[in-house]
């Protein structure tokens, strides 16, 4: 399992109930179902991924996230995900508010882009910075937002959140593995989770 | 519903399989029908295949379409060329496996498969019902099939599967005894006709009764309604097919010939496929049975009959786990139609899944062998079984 998937499992309480935006083929719900009977769901556009989901046996719907969010009831989750997705979402502020309508609590996950070497292309080629988390070029890139964690606990202050826990990460050979960063996150994690709640 | 799909790979077969039946609601214990008619004797046509485990906790109730019947899965005999209507699905180690499972699918009530229906006997006239015979819904028809599992001793049901008409019934069931329907599958179907599928029911139903030899359905003495059936038959065909199901499959094509007849013969391998189509129909189906069958489907609207006209109140009572899933092509029953389902399945807590399946071939894309949508089901019901 993905790393960032890893410490994002770590956080779930067992038996909770979770909604998992941008499932994929439901790693994450398999995982959390499995070894920790959480009652899970996930949203999921790709047909193929839904179908993967459903043949495994975690309970998903095809959909935008956008769309399918606002049909839950208050406070429906205890934990409402949204890991590596952020970045591509048009109206991230209007989407953070309704997860935490649904959820107790939402754990937000995206890659940084304050960290060191994306800084470094910048300020040395001046062009639009590339890494492994971050690997597309602009013209095709589905991440339209440039997010960094100072920007997010910014963000989290600005509109009312409590940052109950955050994590910043470091995953230089790739997403299966990775450490924690304790000195100088904003610089040195190449991703961030966070988990949050309503103040 | 198309004629009856090949074998899928996937899977074997279930083997030999045999049309039984059941009758009830003998007088004066007759039936109570939605329009509060009374209807008795009832025999239900059926097959069952599998077996019930010792818990009674592995039976699942698949519901046929407008023209299907009985005769899920397997054969009757070693040289019948064709298997059942849904023998890509049903069989061991199939979507709906019969090694873990007992599938059980009835003949619908008002059907020409060996349940009663307007060419059965009336027994007040020694004669076919015909028009003499009530109106029946979909309501009607999940009553019927409940008595049928009454009889057979099935206390619940680990899930009802439907797709198109059949659909509308497992939704249907999972409504009106939710205490019975531990999930529900509802492929390419609808909680309510639209106003173009009643349309095209309604040129079906004109068709036959236009049909000289209609003679107000008092016709089983004499020549049937062969025509205005085949017609029917030609427009409802159109209607589960697709754009492009039709450019691919036929195109502009001409049929056995290099060049216009310059007459109304069948020029176009469409029409010829049409015709065909028809004139195999009539062989096998009772045109009255067609007229209300498509009535039922035209009245059926679950938000009336158990929500006051919402779709969100019509299954508040539901406690099924729900798998809905839509084809890409379908315009009888287009996806918007499904995520109005999900989206009122949803807010009502429930667990729902859903999924919409690129597929050509339009409405009949249910019934056809696709790997995809096995793989669903048998996932979806490997989970409702563990989780129990």
């Amino acid at each position: 399992m993905r790393y960032d998937l890893e410490i994002i499992a770590a956080w779930v309480k067992p038996g909770s109930r979770v909604l998992d935006l941008g499932c994929g083929s439901g790693e994450l719900l398999d995982y959390l179902k499995k070894q920790k009977q959480v009652r899970g769901s996930g949203i999921e556009s790709s047909e193929a991924q839904v179908a993967e989901c459903i043949e495994k046996g975690v309970q998903v719907l095809q959909g935008d996230i956008n769309e399918e969010i606002r049909d839950y009831p208050d406070q429906s989750f205890d934990y409402v995900i949204l890991s590596q997705t952020l970045q591509q979402v048009y109206q991230p502020q209007e989407l953070i508010r309704e997860l935490l309508r649904v959820g107790k609590q939402v754990i937000v996950s995206f890659p940084n882009f304050s960290h060191w070497s994306i800084r470094l292309q910048l300020l040395v080629n001046g062009y639009a910075p590339k890494n492994r988390q971050l690997p597309y070029d602009w013209y095709d890139t589905p991440n339209i937002r440039v997010i960094t964690l100072a920007d997010f606990r910014h963000f989290a202050s600005r509109f009312g959140c409590r940052i109950d826990r955050e994590a910043a990460v470091k995953s230089p050979k790739g997403e299966e593995a990775g450490r924690m960063v304790r000195f100088l996150p904003n610089l040195r994690a190449t991703y961030g989770i966070f988990l949050i709640s309503r103040r | 519903m198309s004629e009856y799909i090949e074998h899928g790979r996937q899977g074997r077969s279930v083997g030999l399989t045999e049309k039984l039946f059941y009758t009830f609601a003998e007088p004066p214990g007759q039936l109570i029908l939605e329009s509060t008619a009374r209807l008795g004797p009832i025999t239900l046509a059926y097959e069952m295949v599998g077996e019930i485990n010792s818990a009674g906790d592995n039976v699942i109730l698949v519901c046929h379409a407008l023209t299907g019947d009985s005769h899920m899965a397997g054969c009757y005999h070693h040289d019948d060329p064709r298997p059942g209507w849904w023998d890509s699905m049903i069989g061991p180690g199939k979507g709906i496996d019969t090694d873990r499972y007992c599938v059980i699918c009835a003949n619908i009530l008002g059907g020409c498969m060996g349940s009663t229906g307007p060419s059965s006997i009336n027994p007040a006239t020694g004669k076919p019902y015909g028009l003499a015979f009530p109106v029946v819904t979909i309501g009607d028809m999940v009553k019927a099939q409940r008595a049928l599992l009454d009889h057979l001793g099935v206390r619940s049901l680990l899930a009802v599967i439907g797709g198109s008409l059949g659909g509308m019934q497992a939704l249907e069931w999972s409504v009106r005894y939710p205490e019975l329907v531990r999930s529900c599958v509802a492929l390419a179907t609808t909680s309510h006709h639209s106003a173009l599928a009643i349309a095209f029911n309604e040129i079906g139903r004109q068709a036959v009764m236009s049909d000289p030899n209609f003679n107000k359905g008092d016709y089983y003495s004499g020549p049937r309604p062969d025509l205005g059936l085949a017609l029917a038959r030609m427009i409802g065909h159109v209607t589960y097919l697709s754009d492009e199901a039709m450019r691919q499959k036929f195109g502009r094509r001409l049929q056995d010939r290099q060049d216009f007849s310059f007459n109304f013969d069948a020029d176009f391998q469409v029409e010829s496929y049409l015709r065909y189509q028809g004139s195999k129909f009539v062989q096998r189906f009772d045109a009255n049975s067609y007229l209300y069958i498509t009535k039922a489907a035209d009245y059926y609207d679950l938000r009336q009959q158990h929500g006051h006209g919402s779709e969100l109140e019509g299954f508040a009572g539901a406690k099924a786990k729900y798998l809905v899933v839509s084809f890409t092509s379908d315009w009888l029953y287009p996806t918007y139609q499904s995520r109005g389902l999900v989206k009122a399945l949803k807010k009502n807590g429930l667990d729902v899944s859903f999924c919409e399946i690129e597929a050509q071939c339009g409405h009949d894309a249910f019934l056809l062998p696709n790997p995809r949508l096995s793989g669903l089901i048998g996932g979806f019901l490997a989970r409702v079984s563990e989780e129990g």
